[in-house]
């Protein structure tokens, strides 16, 4: 470590020399020796207790670090303040923790147990960066630590908790592979997640970690394509691609009908005849109805879902839409993405750049859909060139017969223009229309060779590389100009259109007989001269010549033979020695002699000129892949289609039933109602993701206030979660079930929404972990059924048993103690909160067949009881100040809606155990009956004391008191 | 996908002058790539956005004078990284008032902050203005005293309770003083314009900036007279895009300040309203060593607005020594070394119109240019949406207060060209 700093500081002053320095930036300039003792005055305000002055010193070393300047040195004096409580302190500390511990493992550890305090802290925004920053710690020797922490917050009840669990796999995953088979537990579970907050950040875990367990998405697919609208942007960009891919491989091609048509249709792609995809859709339709091809609904559902991401703000979300409909929609309906591409055209340079490269390989598929835009993509002479070059691309491959006159028209002011690359690449345009075009032929030809008088040697030169090219194609007719650019060999001197010349001249010389060897003489002259791509085709022509003129041409074909034999380019050398054992007969010189003539004078097909961009689709549009037309690391082939549909019920979720949902998460699902989508739930499995998503959608997305139907969505919330997570904590579905069932009403509804917000705080209180008591009290319109009901006292069972095998049963155990009480409803306590450490509640899976989801058990789990004693007597039921959390929303309970608090009083029966409080309101017009709680399932260590059946419930009774607080 | 990797801020002169890793340290030689193709392209908008090294890839962008160079190590959507470094730039533009090198370098903290908050392991995060605003606030004169007597910070304490909400864009506990929601219309014509006059292309492209300073959580309901105009349309997240595609009416929740509503085209069936005309005559001489230029702008179809904040500017050919102008009216300069002549004209009156005449120096024996530059014309039109959009109304719910609400109109130039 000594000598770091003195060597750090070497580079970083060497780099940045010259830079104005900082305000007050210790390390810029300056000498070693100052610089050092500068880093001591940092140490010094480091130390201080002031905390003031180790902002400043953080801010100053900051400052290094973003200049690039070593400041390994303070790591000692910087950890030591990671605990400091000044929040802006602390950030910068992780800021340089982040980048120096991977440097200095050994002392980086010391910061690890106040990350570890963080992550059981009930601030859920403390809980969610110290996570962000132990996992951001690259120290291999906690990956342990890591894993058991990511486990944990995966469970955690505050969904931005979750996010950020989902963001720490890959970096878990990056500092040891051997982790992944319990990632991908990690990960399947955070599937099943139904925030927005947190798919995006799943998904991307999932690309990372194990992108080829398509298996897992099945479940989580309709949820997925529900979700998308409201999720945030990136993510949006990560889960269409994703879904793209998934796609590809689980439903068939919606264009197989038409497959065969498209084999045609390209073949005479270049024709310039054909209005091909007009007709090839004409036909297809055809076709169609012949061979009847449905598409699954599920297709249907992404495509629809997908769509009005073509309007995000955001280019990338925009990109992603239009690869994925370009990749999986029928061909009748990729015509969507073109007007969005086209607006993407007036963002900065570098999203043209890339939009154009994209829908210059688009176009040449399906050119229809870009023609209606094609004014868009006129020059402008301010454009960069390497958008110039793009966008002429684009207009050369929507070029066609009806266009063509339009776009000539348009090239001929490019030609013009004072960007001389850009002027070449126009002549290759021009020369690429008149090979594609058949009428405009002769027009490009003339144009072009009237190019050859132009004074720019380089215009000239690319001409006449095209020119070449276009009169292979009908030689005959042409010998004027190929005399014309004979003379042009006195003047041009870009060796790629003098080899060109050369080679034409060689080529046709028996349409020329007079002056190609008069060239082959000036060429010999200047043979030494030459570039070696001239010299070879010096070599050719008089190959050429010798065998067809062989009178005229046989002592300087001899010449350039013998200049070339001493060549310095080998392959100039090679070449000479093997034409000359070709063309001149000797006795040695074989069979091939015979043929010499054939062999080089023989028909060659006129070059195809094509678009660099032909058959870069088989990349995934829009990825780095296709951009580079290479494939990247880490590039996920997009695969074809398959022959025979997968299985498509895999993608169905079982029974909506209650029961089944991981109770966490999913409450939080209902408490955060997807703000804008469409559908919520997940259309069930009969139900054709066609129809419903869009219409109930609006509604229920809005608000929950309209109350419709809400039944349907909510079931298919509960499948979607039984999916993915029956492992989390099943034992408190018990619970769940029981207020479940005594629901059967439905609320009101208005007020009650579920409002997003509550979850922070909740955590907050339970976090305060002490006696809070519950009190389950039903109170149903009877009021004061609730009171006595509430008692809750939960004891836990005490043995923390069972953990799911794979995570570490350090679950400490000592802290809790459990007693059964009385009565009903049980508080269940979970160590969670422990200080001292950290390990999760292991989630068990618990398929249960109840009914209830509800998340409560949950938020028990985050209670250590101390012990309370108090007297089983009543409980009053809190009000007012305590606040609410929703445990079924009425839209959920068919009317029925549940509420509880934490009343914060101590459960008379049973020290150890909290009561919670429980509402029940009914909003249906018909009574309930019967509430009790039935089989709870409760945590390992939770007990929960039951409360009396209530039996009736009557409809819109709810006590005013009890009204939410918020 | 592991995205972003390192970024690296390098201004015109090739320095590297701040560097940000999400995971382990990339050392800055990988620059000397993008330097290789910077040199290359000679032009710094030539620059390609994605260059290829052995083991890297850098996608980069540049805006203000620097280069936002960002490593990437494996494949990711190369729109998505530019995407983001433009949101990175937006934000600083955002906090500091411009985006330059000074800026960030006196903020060298603050950037560092936000460049933290705004990826994670190399993944977005939280790139809301109203999310980071919450979590790091912007500097300020005043605060930046308060802060350096009392030695508090910038980073709140408050927790962002909008990044864990369905509205991610909106901050909580918003309260003003004076309920206020402004609206600009601008409408930006693009155009090509022939050397005869005619139009080649033409079409209007238009953008709603909000200015939004209600408290609570207002509702927002945006309806035109004549919505149909809109073509194709992008939307800030807020918007509720079913309400859009059943009513044609804009409901949403703002963000809390400064934000771009949506951004729409207008179709292309409309016929444009070109509302300048440009007459033309730039010629060189054969084998002498000057020629003509004279220009002259005026008004037409302006709907009885005045065009005024008129610019022209035009790249001369390279041969183009000097330039003797004289003009009726503003000011005219010519820049020897880019070549870039530019003409402020200011307002356009039809009484009068300004003409821009006089002789070009080209350079002796260099042969005469063969195009004719194309001239590149700005303007401003106060009071009016060239497309004829109207406001309708603009409804709030979910508040009680009554908001103060205006709307305002311009049009502009935007990619309006003239061809010679």
């Amino acid at each position: 470590m000594a000598a770091s700093p003195a060597y750090g500081e070497e580079k970083g002053g060497s780099s940045s020399l010259g830079e104005p320095e900082y305000g007050h930036d210790p390390a810029s300039g300056g000498i070693f020796a100052s610089d050092y003792k500068r880093h001591d005055d940092l140490k010094e305000m480091l130390d201080s207790n002031k905390d003031s002055l180790k902002l400043e010193a953080m801010k100053r070393i900051v400052a290094m670090i973003a200049r690039g300047k070593n400041a390994s040195d303070l790591f000692p004096a910087v950890v030591k303040n990671v605990a400091c409580k000044n929040i802006e302190v602390k950030k910068l500390v992780y800021v340089y923790l982040v980048r120096y511990a991977e440097e200095q493992q050994d002392l980086a550890l010391l910061s690890i147990s106040t990350f570890q305090r963080g992550l059981k802290d009930p601030n859920q925004l403390i809980r969610a960066s110290a996570l962000r920053v132990l996992s951001s710690i690259r120290v291999p020797i906690i990956v342990p630590i890591m894993m058991l922490a990511i486990k944990e917050a995966a469970s955690d009840m505050s969904p931005y908790v979750r996010k950020t669990a989902a963001h720490a796999i890959p970096k878990l995953y990056s500092l040891d592979s051997d982790q992944k088979d319990q990632l991908i537990e990690v990960i399947e579970k955070l599937l099943a997640d139904k925030t927005t907050l947190v798919a995006g950040s799943v998904v991307m875990a999932f690309e990372e970690v194990c992108p080829e367990r398509i298996d897992l998405i099945h479940k989580n697919y309709r949820k997925l394509c529900n979700l998308l609208i409201d999720v945030e942007e990136w993510g949006q960009v990560v889960i269409i691609n994703m879904l793209t891919r998934y796609a590809r491989t689980q439903f068939l091609s919606p264009n197989q009908n038409e497959s065969l048509l498209e084999e045609s249709a390209e073949k005479a792609f270049y024709g310039s005849e054909e209005e091909d995809t007009k007709d090839a859709k004409a036909e297809a339709a055809s076709l169609a109805k012949r061979k009847p091809y449905v598409m699954d609904p599920d297709h249907r559902l992404l495509l629809r879902n997908t769509k009005p991401l073509l309007q995000s703000r955001n280019a990338a979300v925009v990109m992603a839409v239009a690869q994925l409909y370009f990749h999986l929609a029928p061909k009748a309906e990729v015509g969507v993405i073109a007007k969005a591409l086209v607006r993407l055209l007036r963002s900065h340079s570098e999203v043209q750049y890339v939009v154009l490269q994209n829908v210059a390989t688009m176009s040449i598929k399906r050119r229809g859909m870009f023609e209606p835009y094609l004014k868009s993509f006129y020059i402008r002479s301010t454009d960069p060139t390497q958008i110039k070059i793009l966008k002429l691309e684009v207009l050369t491959n929507l070029a066609n017969e009806t266009n063509i006159s339009t776009i000539l028209r348009e090239f001929q002011t490019y030609i013009r223009s004072m960007d001389k690359d850009f002027v070449a690449a126009t002549i290759q345009a021009i020369g690429r229309c008149a090979t594609n075009i058949g009428k405009v032929r002769d027009t490009c030809l003339n144009g072009l060779v009237q190019l050859l008088s132009n004074r720019d040697e380089l215009v000239v030169a690319e001409s006449v590389v095209v020119i070449k090219k276009l009169l292979q194609m009908q030689p005959a007719q042409h010998s004027e100009i190929i005399k014309h650019m004979a003379k042009l060999t006195d003047n041009i001197q870009v060796p790629m259109a003098r080899a060109s010349i050369l080679w034409l001249i060689g080529e046709y010389c028996e349409h020329v007989p007079k002056i190609a060897p008069d060239v082959l003489r000036k060429m010999a002259k200047s043979f030494t001269n030459e570039e070696d791509i001239v010299k070879l085709q010096v070599i050719n022509l008089a190959a050429k010549l010798y065998l067809t003129n062989s009178k005229q041409s046989k002592l300087l074909t001899q010449y350039v033979l013998n200049l070339a034999k001493y060549d310095q380019n080998y392959d100039i050398r090679d070449r000479a020695r093997f034409i000359r054992q070709l063309i001149v007969p000797t006795e040695k010189s074989g069979a091939l002699n015979k043929y010499a003539k054939k062999l080089f004078l023989a028909q060659k097909p006129a070059p195809i000129l094509e678009s660099s961009f032909k058959d870069r689709d088989h990349f995934q549009l829009g990825s780095l892949s296709h951009l580079l037309n290479a494939k990247a690391v880490g590039y996920q082939e997009l695969p074809d289609w398959p022959d025979e549909a997968p299985d498509p019920s895999v993608r169905n979720v079982e029974v909506p039933e209650w029961t089944k949902c991981t109770s966490r998460e999913k409450r939080k699902d209902k408490v955060e109602k997807p703000f804008y989508s469409d559908s919520e739930g997940e259309s069930g499995p009969t139900e054709s993701a066609d129809s419903e998503p869009e219409s109930d959608s609006e509604e229920s997305g809005s608000s929950s206030s309209s109350g419709t139907s809400s039944s349907s969505s909510e079931e298919e919330d509960e499948e979607e979660e039984e999916g993915g997570s029956e492992e989390q904590s099943e034992d408190k579905e018990g619970e769940e079930e029981e207020e479940e069932k005594r629901k059967k009403k439905k609320e009101k509804g208005g007020p009650r929404k579920a409002s997003p917000r509550s979850v922070g705080s909740e955590e907050e209180e339970e976090a305060e972990g002490k006696k809070v008591k519950k009190a389950a009290g039903p109170q149903g319109k009877k009021g004061h059924a609730e009171s006595s009901s509430e008692e809750a006292s939960a004891s836990e069972s005490s043995s923390s048993g069972s953990d799911s095998g794979t995570e570490a049963p350090t679950v400490v155990e000592a802290k809790r103690r459990k007693v059964i009480p009385s009565s009903k409803a049980g508080p269940k306590e979970i160590s969670l909160l422990d200080l001292d450490d950290f390990t999760p509640p292991p989630p068990q899976p618990v398929p249960s067949s109840s009914i209830i989801s509800t998340s409560l058990v949950t938020d028990l789990e985050g209670l250590t009881l101390t012990d309370t004693s108090l007297a089983p007597a009543l409980l009053s039921p809190a009000f007012g100040a305590v606040r609410t959390y929703e445990l079924l929303h009425r839209m959920a309970g068919e009317g029925l809606s549940v509420e509880y608090c934490f009343s914060r009083r101590p459960f008379p029966g049973d020290p150890h155990m909290v009561a919670v409080q429980i509402q029940i309101s009914n909003n249906t017009d018909a009574e309930v009956k019967s509430l009790r709680v039935s089989e709870p399932k409760l945590l390992a260590g939770m007990r929960i004391q039951e409360f009396p059946e209530i039996a009736l419930c009557f409809q819109r009774a709810w006590r005013p008191g009890t009204q939410p607080a918020w | 996908m592991k995205m972003i990797h390192s970024l690296f801020l390098i201004n015109c002169s090739g320095d590297i002058f701040l560097e940000k890793h999400w995971k382990s340290v990339v050392s800055q030689s990988v620059c000397d790539y993008f330097f290789e193709a910077q040199e290359k392209a000679i032009d710094v908008e030539n620059v390609p956005p994605v260059i290829s090294t052995p083991h890297h890839y850098l996608i980069s962008i540049y805006r203000d004078k620097i280069f936002f160079v960002s490593v990437i190590q494996t494949e990711v959507p190369p729109l998505f990284v530019i995407e983001f470094l433009h949101r990175v730039a937006d934000t600083f533009q955002d906090y500091f008032g411009e985006c330059s090198e000074t800026a960030i370098k006196d903020n060298v903290v603050i950037v560092y902050e936000l460049l933290e908050e705004m990826l994670d392991n190399g993944f977005p995060l939280a790139t809301e203005s109203n999310i980071l605003k919450e979590l790091i606030k912007p500097p300020t004169i005043l605060r930046s005293v308060v802060n350096s007597i009392t030695g508090s910070s910038n980073v709140g304490d408050t927790l962002p309770t909008g990044q864990l909400s369905n509205i991610p864009w909106r901050r909580a506990g918003v309260k003003y003083t004076n309920n206020e929601a402004y609206f600009d219309v601008i409408e930006e014509i693009d155009a090509i314009i022939d050397k005869s006059g005619s139009t080649v292309f033409a079409e209007i492209q238009g953008v709603i900036d909000s200015c939004i300073k209600l408290s609570g959580m207002p509702d927002l309901s945006l309806s035109f007279m004549n919505p149909r105009l809109l073509d194709d349309v992008s939307f800030h997240p807020c918007i509720r895009f079913k309400r859009w595609e059943s009513e044609r009416v804009l409901s949403f929740i703002p963000p809390d300040g400064n934000f771009r509503l949506i951004s729409y085209r207008v179709s292309s069936q409309n016929l444009v309203a070109i509302p300048v005309y440009v007459k033309h005559l730039i010629s060189f001489k054969e084998n002498s060593s000057s020629g003509r230029f004279d220009v002259t702008i005026g008004p037409k179809q302006n709907m009885g607005k005045t065009v005024e904040g008129v610019v022209m500017t035009v790249h001369m050919p390279k041969a183009v020594l000097n330039m003797n102008l004289t003009a009726t009216q503003g000011s005219y300069t010519f820049d020897p070394v880019t070549k870039v002549l530019a003409w402020d004209v200011g307002k356009i009156t039809p009484q009068k119109l300004p003409n821009l005449k006089g002789i070009v120096n080209l350079q002796s024996g260099a042969p005469k240019p063969e195009e004719n530059p194309s001239l590149n014309i700005q303007f401003k039109i106060q009071q009016l949406a060239i497309s004829g959009l109207k406001v309708n109304r603009l409804d709030m719910y979910g508040e009680k207060y009554k908001p103060f609400k205006g709307v305002k109109y311009i049009t502009k130039a935007g990619k309006f060209q003239v061809r010679t």
